[in-house]
């Protein structure tokens, strides 16, 4: 599904500060495969992320996005394949609209955005039915802004979001990092759910070692802007939560 | 001219410019200073073909695309060489001070005894009141059109453009694109503004749009108070606040005249009235604590 192919990205290239952020990277993500990337400050993997993302264009190599070459896309041109959870819950939603207009955006996200008024009641019901499935009572709060309600609650809705159109790829970064515990289980349970249900493909890049052992069924290690460790389904299921911890010792 | 109905007047023709504001300045929070310029743009096209003797339902079309261009610029330049958009619209507004010149080939165009548009249709014997209806029609117009489109799905993605710019590029939209094609509606509007001036004051002069910004600027910040103050979300609403703060506005600026303030203190008066309204809401906290 996704397919990166020997891909560099340097910044300031010529410059005292110049920096090799990702260093001849090879990887093939597989269709429906849930990949947990993981790696210290620096080690390259949110760069990695946002590479397929298109919010950063790669130095040298190619990245193919089922089947497309999406190499020279920017980021809104990749929306076709791609959904996004930010680290920040700020940037995945937009605070002065209201519930209703965010969704209506995220339902368009591959289409064209016209002149035509597409939020009406039947799109308020269905959106209604959605959030309802989140079971957080926020159904009856869709006319208000984005922006009175919590970092979880965003963050949830940014997910349930990303589904609401066609999706083949997710992209999680570090979608947890600024909730609380609570918040942030109830994130990665709904993000784990939608993925099963609808049969993405995702990619989560993470420092908690706990969802890092406990979702995905392949995971990567990321340092010095290369592929350290990689290992698929089978080899992860037999990981211990302490091997984890030690590849950090 | 009765004083009331020349401050209305007044306050019709500026809120395109304060619709115009609204958007670049709210919607997509870019500080725009084009105004300037593009006012004064729309002011010297219609004057220059209604002398010309071009009609007015011609010259309308005209003036909104003028607009728009030196909008777009100021966009391009903004977007495309990532220059400042402070810097990109006081550029584009230098600019246009020589092309609205070397269009008007002098620096004031008097248009007396030309048709304008407010003696297209007569709906009242008296021209003052005939101005003021077809002012209302014409700017009803604009802000039926301008909450249509901002309703619309272009409209909400336009709204997001300015309010969380991550999240509509990952949403599938060319934020470039987007601003470009924000600040040459809101300078099209400008424009308009410019265009209703003219013919209502019966002259373009070079200099009409100079600190023309503030009109905007005062409009909408008085408009923004109230929003914040009554926790407006609706569309329709801002939209007519807008308005309001536009006449609102005028007459401010019309009772100090009238009440015998030096004309030279003028733009004193305007900039402390809207720094007094911008300050509003932390002086009034302050004093109740």
């Amino acid at each position: 599904m996704i397919d990166i192919r020997k891909v560099h990205k340097t910044f300031n290239r010529g410059k005292a500060n110049q920096v090799d952020a990702i260093n001849d990277v090879d990887l093939l993500v597989n269709e429906k495969e849930f990949l947990v990337i993981v790696g210290s400050n620096g080690s390259g993997k949110s760069t990695l992320l946002n590479l397929v993302a298109g919010s950063v264009l790669p130095s040298l190599g190619t990245i193919h996005i089922d089947g497309n070459d999406v190499t020279k896309l920017h980021d809104y041109g990749r929306s076709e394949w791609i959904a996004r959870v930010f680290q920040n819950f700020l940037s995945g939603t937009a605070p002065d609209l209201s519930i209703l207009d965010n969704f209506r955006l995220a339902a368009l996200r591959t289409k064209h955005k016209g002149l035509s008024i597409g939020v009406d009641e039947k799109f308020k019901k269905q959106v209604k039915e959605k959030i309802a499935t989140l079971g957080m009572g926020l159904e009856n709060k869709v006319e208000q802004p984005m922006g009175t309600l919590s970092g979880g609650q965003r963050q949830a809705l940014t997910l349930l979001m990303s589904v609401i159109d066609t999706c083949k790829v997710l992209l999680l970064d570090e979608p947890t990092a600024a909730l609380d515990p609570r918040s942030a289980n109830l994130v990665m349970h709904t993000a784990d759910q939608l993925i099963k249900e609808f049969g993405l493909t995702a990619i989560l890049v993470t420092h908690n070692l706990k969802d890092a052992y406990t979702y995905g069924n392949r995971i990567v290690l990321m340092g010095e802007g290369e592929v350290l460790k990689d290992l698929d389904e089978k080899k992860k299921a037999a990981l211990k939560q302490n091997d984890l911890f030690d590849w950090f010792g | 001219m009765d004083f009331y109905l020349s401050t209305l007047i007044q306050g019709l023709c500026f809120s395109a410019i304060a619709l115009g504001i609204y958007i670049s300045m709210k919607i997509f929070n870019i500080p725009d200073i084009t105004t300037d310029g593009s006012y004064t743009l729309g002011g010297a096209v219609t004057a220059k073909l209604l002398m010309h003797g071009q009609p007015v339902y011609l010259i309308l079309p005209v003036v909104i695309a003028a607009g728009a261009l030196a909008g777009a610029l100021t966009g391009l330049i903004h977007t495309k060489l990532k220059v400042n958009a402070l810097l990109a619209g006081i550029l584009v507004m230098t600019a246009l001070y020589s092309i609205n010149l070397t269009l008007m080939g002098r620096s004031n165009i008097p248009l007396n005894g030309i048709q304008t548009i407010y003696n297209l249709i007569n709906v009242s014997g008296n021209p003052d009141h005939n101005t003021f209806w077809i002012l209302i029609v014409f700017v009803a117009a604009i802000t039926l059109i301008i909450g249509y489109l901002l309703k619309t799905d272009f409209g909400i993605a336009m709204r997001a453009t300015g309010n969380s710019e991550s999240m509509i590029r990952s949403l599938g939209v060319n934020t470039d694109r987007m601003k470009i094609t924000g600040l040459a509606l809101a300078n099209a509007l400008t424009a308009l503004s410019g265009f209703l001036i003219t013919q209502s004051q019966g002259f373009a002069d070079i200099s009409m749009g100079i600190g023309i910004v503030i009109t905007g600027l005062g409009s909408v910040i008085v408009a923004e108070t109230l929003i914040n103050w009554f926790k407006i979300t609706s569309v329709w609403i801002s939209l007519l606040l807008v308005l309001f703060g536009a006449v609102i506005f005028q007459s401010v600026i019309a009772i100090t005249l009238s009440i015998g303030v030096d004309p030279n203190l003028l733009k004193v008066v305007t900039a402390v009235f809207v720094l007094l309204i911008v300050s509003l809401p932390r002086l009034t906290s302050r004093f109740s604590s």
